[in-house]
């Protein structure tokens, strides 16, 4: 079991590590989260796994005796859950508002706050695009020219059998 | 239970509650913000009395014994940086009600300053480990906001990196913490100073000491893990930044400090070694990335760095003088950091940038800023008889009496290079004339009298303090000793947090062997 979760942990930390290197902002803060988690893993594993034995005194016993499943990494990785969560969620408002504001989530193109580089090729920070937006009205024009096509094609056609 | 201990942590979080209910009455929300800056400092200066005269305090909360339950202790290193967060927080505070516009101040500014200055003082209080990574969050959060409040491009940007960065480190924090529950079964530092030296694997016990190092090496700024602070410390408004610049990386440095003093002590040799390298390097790194810049926070941001290589120079060097330097010397910086950010601020009020091809002609407009700039600017170069060359002077001392001479002659380089910076600040923003010609630079006398009391009255006090220290250096050397011979030996503080005996001829020695 230890095995198992020691690569689990490992490989979770790799991925993290992968999409943290990313240039897009999404993918670091799905890596944020990812590593995250191994963390909080770390502190489970680490804590010792002991499989079926709750921390639960016995009636008429006054402590915990034998062995039993340490009840104390479980505390602190609930509060580390509850502490990540909540930077994890301003992080992610942070970007999108950052993508607001500055029409990008490459980090690459975020060099406002630099200095400009003397030899700096990299192109200043488009508009913020609408994607959905323009692809709609991209496919009303289309629609619109068929269907205003249709008739032209039709009425000649129409004229001759008339 | 100690009320002293408690005291300036709930001050500043009943402040920030206080100012949040009062969310939509501006004059009232200034009124308890400032009132609660000055009651944690009173707070701060109570601690500070009970530790001078009593010796090291320890509370346990809710009153379970020391291991299990949270513990806060205070010694005189920490209690001399809840004193100082405590003066920088009322300075920088009082400054903020001139300076943060409205719009920020309805967007929140005084809460989250309180809560920033919560976390940062229960993280010098604490004594345990993974509370520290909770204050640590505290912290975080609240410097996030507080970074991107106001929403300028700029200041996302800034904070998006920020953010990135310190999230990353707390993580790895959180991993460190974890292993080394898992090693010795407890999260209390002293408890920790007591078993680590039990634990039948050392090669593990360095790893986790390699990954706290890093872990805050990235929240101090040390070299290689410095490049998050010059992008973002000089984006937001500049109470903000210099409250940011006297106190966040310190938290890390006192973390630094607390953990391979008392905890990892055990290969010496090699952290040690590690961290003293990793000193001359970021001295290096951070006074020429300085020399490179062109804007006055963004100098003052790079000089924080180099400064920060010369308290973990003092740490890494581990002898009592040593440390004493390196206790001084966080003092010293706290004020003076704070203070040159402070100094910026005004000179934006009165020319209108920090860029410094843009502005000029200072000196002959405001010659009284010229001299508040001149002596916290000279004390971060070292230059005699200010706070600065005394800092500079004990470690210097402290690493040629065990024969580190490059570290040594790397200080009085960095030094000389520091003055050179601070020369073209001078010299750009004060000396030359204004590059638009004819155009008038404003004064402090053009101020009105309440930006004249809030924001130059804090410059002048610290710029006082600085050279208080600098010309009756004993009382602040005799705290400085103290702190360090604390921290060399961590039998009392051990004794005083787990009960007389803990700290044991076996573990006293094992905490307290260079």
């Amino acid at each position: 079991m230890e095995t198992l979760m020691a690569f689990t942990l490992g490989f979770m930390a790799a991925g993290s590590v992968y999409l943290l290197l990313s240039h897009n902002l999404v993918r670091v803060l799905f890596g944020l989260i990812l590593l995250s988690n191994a963390a909080n893993f770390v502190i489970f594993a680490a804590g010792g796994m002991t499989e079926g034995l709750p921390p639960l005194i016995a009636p008429g016993a006054k402590e915990l005796t034998g062995v039993y499943s340490n009840p104390l990494p479980q505390a602190l990785i609930l509060t580390a859950i509850v502490i990540s969560f909540g930077l994890l969620a301003f992080a992610l408002v942070l970007v999108y508002r950052g993508y607001q504001e500055l029409g990008t989530v490459d980090s690459d193109r975020m060099r406002l706050a630099e200095p400009p580089h003397p030899d700096q090729d990299i192109p200043e920070p488009e508009e913020p695009r609408r994607p959905q937006v323009r692809d709609a009205s991209h496919r009303v024009e289309n629609i619109r020219e068929s269907v205003g096509s249709e008739p032209a094609g039709r009425e000649p056609a129409g004229s001759d059998a008339s | 239970m100690s009320w002293y201990l408690i005291a300036p942590i709930v001050v500043p979080m009943t402040t920030a509650v206080l100012a949040i209910m009062l969310w939509n009455n501006r004059a009232a929300q200034r009124a308890v913000s400032a009132a609660g800056a000055g009651l944690h400092l009173v707070s701060a200066i109570l601690l500070m009395a009970q530790v001078w005269q009593g010796g090291i305090l320890a509370g346990q909360m809710g009153e379970w014994p020391a291991p299990f339950g949270i513990t806060l202790v205070a010694d005189h290193l920490s209690a001399v940086m809840v004193l100082i967060t405590g003066i920088m927080g009322l300075g920088v505070g009082l400054y903020s009600l001139s300076d943060i516009n409205e719009d920020r101040e309805r967007n929140g500014f005084h809460p989250l300053y309180h809560v920033l200055l919560t976390g940062v003082t229960g993280a010098f209080i604490t004594g345990d480990l993974f509370n520290l990574y909770v204050w640590f969050e505290v912290m975080l959060i609240a410097s996030f906001a507080l970074l991107a409040l106001g929403a300028e491009k700029e200041q996302l940007d800034g904070a998006i990196k920020y953010a990135v960065v310190n999230v990353v480190a707390t993580v790895m924090f959180l991993i460190a913490v974890g292993i080394l529950y898992g090693l010795t079964g407890t999260l209390n530092m002293a408890d920790l100073a007591v078993r680590l030296p039990q634990v039948e694997q050392q090669g593990l016990v360095t790893t986790v000491a390699v990954l706290f190092m890093i872990t805050f090496g990235i929240k101090s700024a040390v070299f290689p893990l410095f490049f998050w602070l010059p992008a973002s410390y000089h984006t937001p408004a500049v109470a903000v930044s210099a409250i940011f610049a006297g106190l966040l990386t310190k938290v890390g440095v006192y973390a630094l400090v607390r953990t391979f003093t008392l905890i990892f002590t055990g290969d010496v040799a090699y952290t040690h070694t590690a961290l003293l390298v990793v000193a001359g390097l970021t001295m290096v790194t951070g006074v020429l990335g300085a020399a490179a810049q062109n804007e006055i926070r963004r100098i003052l941001s790079f000089h924080i760095i180099s400064q920060i290589g010369y308290m973990v120079m003092g740490l890494a060097l581990y002898t009592p003088l040593g440390l004493i330097g390196a206790v001084f010397y966080l003092v010293h910086h706290i004020i003076v950091k704070t203070n040159l950010f402070l100094v910026a601020g005004v000179a934006k009020r009165l020319t209108g940038s920090m860029e410094l091809k843009k502005i000029g002609g200072l000196y002959k407009a405001s010659p009284l800023l010229a001299v508040l700039f001149l002596i916290p600017a000279l004390s971060l170069a070292g230059i005699p008889p200010l706070s600065g060359f005394w800092a500079k002077l004990v470690l210097i001392r402290a690493s040629l009496e065990i024969g580190s001479y490059a570290i040594a002659a790397t200080a009085i380089l960095v030094g000389l290079l520091t003055m050179f910076s601070m020369t073209k600040i001078w010299g750009e923003a004060f000396w030359k004339p204004h590059p638009g010609g004819d155009v008038r630079v404003l004064s402090i006398s053009d101020l009105t009298a309440t930006e004249r009391v809030l924001l130059v009255g804090p410059i002048v006090v610290f710029a006082a303090l600085t050279v208080a220290i600098g010309l009756w250096t004993q009382p602040f050397l005799d705290l400085a000793t103290r702190a360090s011979a604390e921290l060399l030996a961590p039998a009392p503080y051990i004794e005083a947090v787990l009960g007389p005996g803990a700290g044991s001829p076996g573990a006293q020695q094992a905490g307290a062997q260079p």
